[in-house]
């Protein structure tokens, strides 16, 4: 529990190191170890960091936490179902704490999928090859924290072909009742051809204690392998997080990452990348904030053009209400080698009151000379002609801000390929807009 | 149905609309004309309900209610619908979708259930025949990259569907070729009936030679200087607005 000393302190000498953590006794103990001596070297951001130049993150780090990832949770059917998603088919796995809850979970039974605790996986020779391994996770302190402490997260892991009928839907709960630092670890790997669609959403059960999320997702695109993921970030207001999401792609291989941070975690921090190892991959990269009340949300995107003819496409868009503030960091890297790369980013932004803010920033880093790449970035405010213009055909005047968000956020939210998705949505869309009106 | 009594409106704390009185009854085609800078498309905006108007003295009555005290949503449920002069973009927005939220929720006003899909769409067909709309404009983003003239012609086109009491037409006429005129002219009259009304505000006589007016008012300065028939049109298109100007400032001056 940390209190007068800093989070610093009490991560590095109050609190068992990786030795005593789950699974300690594998094969990625070297890994956390090196991890945890990482964290204590790079220590924690400031906002003197590049990185953090516009999320104090000290701030969001000064409460007592208890590392309280062992806590087992107990989760209501009521609850599981506010956290669900109607109308969607999909199999489901529950982690509550971080923690896979095999009860409250359907699980595919397709043999060339699995999906289990990491902690299961830990004879897993992919484990050992792929933990931690993710070269822009090395210079990052909350990703080292994570590697070196987590307690457990996910293993999925999809065979040559595999492909399942519908999409693995994973709901996050948290139920913390004091303040606690979570570290859910997952690994998703595809191998050669291999094609899934994951929609992660999370749920927190207790709005009376902070629930501080840093998680770390690696991905792995084998040969021509295809991932759709989705990630729904859509807790309750005493609740921050570090998102942590790192993807490695082979050749051939597609990566499709939406990002849709919703109402109305205080801190949502998502750093996102992309390392393109292997030729002719496609890469797109999603994102939807509708930020409100004092929120913050700061999206790092970090797009590596390592080796020639990689396609990229990032558009991020944004709705800021009330004291809502937004980041948003755009890194394109072509490499040298990395000729015939097309790479594209655009961020655009709709300011809804005087008080939001946004800081957006491209960094395009092209050391090829055949390749195209672009970016843009616009704010703008809420047309009010477009509104009057609504409500003069008889549509109210918080329809017709519905309509008008919708219309915005239209080519974030069309290139959802799952229709209960899309519909749940433009029904969280549809809520932001009235809770707005009603503030 | 409309009564307009000593209507005083300012915007940006500068009187504009100086005591209009005005009655319309059903079935009347009024056309309100008026140099540059008269206060013609301010009396529209204070009627459809733009908030940026301050009603400083006056009344509406329209059919019996007070307009002034409605939101603009409101006006239109009550069957109020004013043609833009210049209608919005809006990317992102299908011309169906919005025409059906706006259809829905006038019927939600009206305790009517909404549209089954099949009826919005037979009824859509129906309308875009009548008044001669383009039908593959109805998918397109609303009003998105459309030409001067389809956009006018999407007023009308909106206009027929929502089926409102009173339509103002706000220089509908402008910056349309004599086509456009004519398609945008042939659907008003088609939907001129008994109980309904119109406002056609415009700067051009050309225009009231396709839509025939009962009424016509002149606006100068704030107020309705002069009221005829559709002669008096006719007349300011061959001697122009100065004569009435200098009527005006004689009558001030006395």
């Amino acid at each position: 529990m940390t209190s007068d000393k800093s989070f610093y302190e009490f991560i590095s000498n109050g609190v068992p190191g990786p030795e005593q953590k789950v699974g300690a006794d594998n094969a990625i103990l070297p890994a956390r170890k090196l991890a945890f001596s990482r964290f204590k070297e790079l220590g924690l951001p400031t906002i003197k960091t590049e990185e953090w130049r516009y999320t104090n993150i000290q701030r969001y780090l000064k409460d007592a936490f208890t590392l309280a990832q062992e806590e087992q949770g107990t989760v209501t059917a009521d609850q599981l179902k506010a956290a669900s998603i109607p109308q969607l088919d999909s199999y489901r796995a529950v982690l509550v704490n971080g923690r896979l809850q095999a009860d409250l979970s359907v699980l595919p039974s397709e043999g060339k999928i699995t999906v289990s605790k990491l902690s299961d996986a830990a004879g897993n020779p992919q484990l050992q090859a792929w933990f931690d391994k993710h070269p822009h996770l090395q210079s990052q302190p909350f990703a080292a924290l994570n590697a070196a402490l987590f307690a457990d997260g996910l293993f999925i892991e999809a065979g040559t072909n595999a492909t399942l009928d519908k999409p693995l839907h994973i709901i996050h709960v948290y139920t913390a009742s004091t303040n606690a630092f979570i570290q859910p670890r997952h690994l998703v790997i595809l191998h050669k051809s291999a094609t899934l669609e994951v929609i992660e959403s999370a749920v927190g059960i207790n709005d009376n204690a902070i629930t501080f999320v840093n998680a770390v997702t690696e991905v792995v695109l084998e040969e021509n392998a295809e991932l759709w993921h989705y990630n729904i970030q859509n807790t309750v207001k005493n609740s921050r997080h570090i998102h942590n999401t790192s993807a490695t792609q082979k050749a051939d291989s597609r990566y499709h990452h939406f990002n849709f941070t919703l109402p109305s975690a205080e801190l949502t921090r998502n750093n996102l990348s992309v390392a393109l190892t292997g030729s002719n991959t496609e890469t797109n990269l999603h994102g939807l904030y509708l930020a409100t009340g004092t929120q913050h949300v700061d999206n790092h995107t970090f797009v590596d053009h390592l080796v020639p003819n990689c396609n990229s496409n990032e558009l991020y868009k944004g709705v800021l209400l009330d004291d809502a503030n937004g980041v948003f960091t755009g890194r394109i890297h072509v490499n040298v080698d990395a000729q015939k790369t097309n790479a594209f980013q655009q961020n655009n932004n709709l300011l809804m009151s005087e008080k939001a803010n946004i800081n957006s920033q491209p960094q395009l880093e092209i050391f090829a000379d055949d390749v195209k790449c672009s970016h843009g970035f616009t704010v703008g405010r809420f047309s009010e002609e477009a509104l009057f213009y609504l409500r003069s055909r008889g549509i109210g005047a918080e329809a017709a801000k519905s309509l008008l968000v919708n219309a915005f956020a239209f080519d974030i939210t069309d290139q959802v390929h799952i229709p209960a998705l899309q519909d749940f949505l433009a029904e969280k869309i549809r809520q932001y807009v009235a809770g707005a009106i009603n503030n | 149905m409309l009564t307009i009594k000593n209507l005083h409106a300012e915007v940006d704390g500068k009187q504009i609309l100086k005591g209009i009185n005005l009655e319309i009854r059903k079935g009347e085609m009024h056309a309100i004309m008026g140099p540059n800078g008269s206060g013609k498309s301010s009396l529209s905006s204070v009627l459809a309900g733009r908030e940026n108007y301050t009603v400083t003295q006056g009344e509406v009555i329209f059919e019996g209610k007070n307009l002034l005290d409605m939101s603009p949503e409101d006006r239109a449920r009550e069957g109020l619908f004013m043609a833009f002069q210049y209608p919005v973009e809006i990317p992102g927005v299908s011309n169906l979708h919005f025409l059906k939220t706006a259809l829905n929720e006038i019927r939600a006003y009206h305790s009517l259930p909404a549209l089954e899909s099949k009826e919005f769409l037979k009824l859509t067909k129906e309308k875009q025949q009548l008044v001669d709309f383009n039908a593959n404009l109805m998918n397109r983003s609303l009003n998105e990259g459309f030409s001067g003239g389809e956009k006018k012609r999407n007023e009308v086109f909106q206009l027929a569907m929502l089926d409102p009491k009173l339509a103002i037409l706000d220089e509908t006429d402008s910056g349309l070729d004599i086509d456009a005129l004519r398609i945008v002219a042939a659907g008003v009259n088609k939907l001129r009936s008994a109980d309904k009304a119109f406002m056609v505000i415009t700067h051009y006589q050309r225009l009231l030679e396709y839509i025939v007016p009962d009424f016509v008012h002149v606006l100068y300065n704030g107020q309705i200087v002069k009221t005829g028939t559709k002669e008096l049109a006719l007349e300011l298109e061959e001697k122009g607005y100065d004569w009435l100007k200098e009527e005006v400032h004689q009558k001030e001056s006395v």
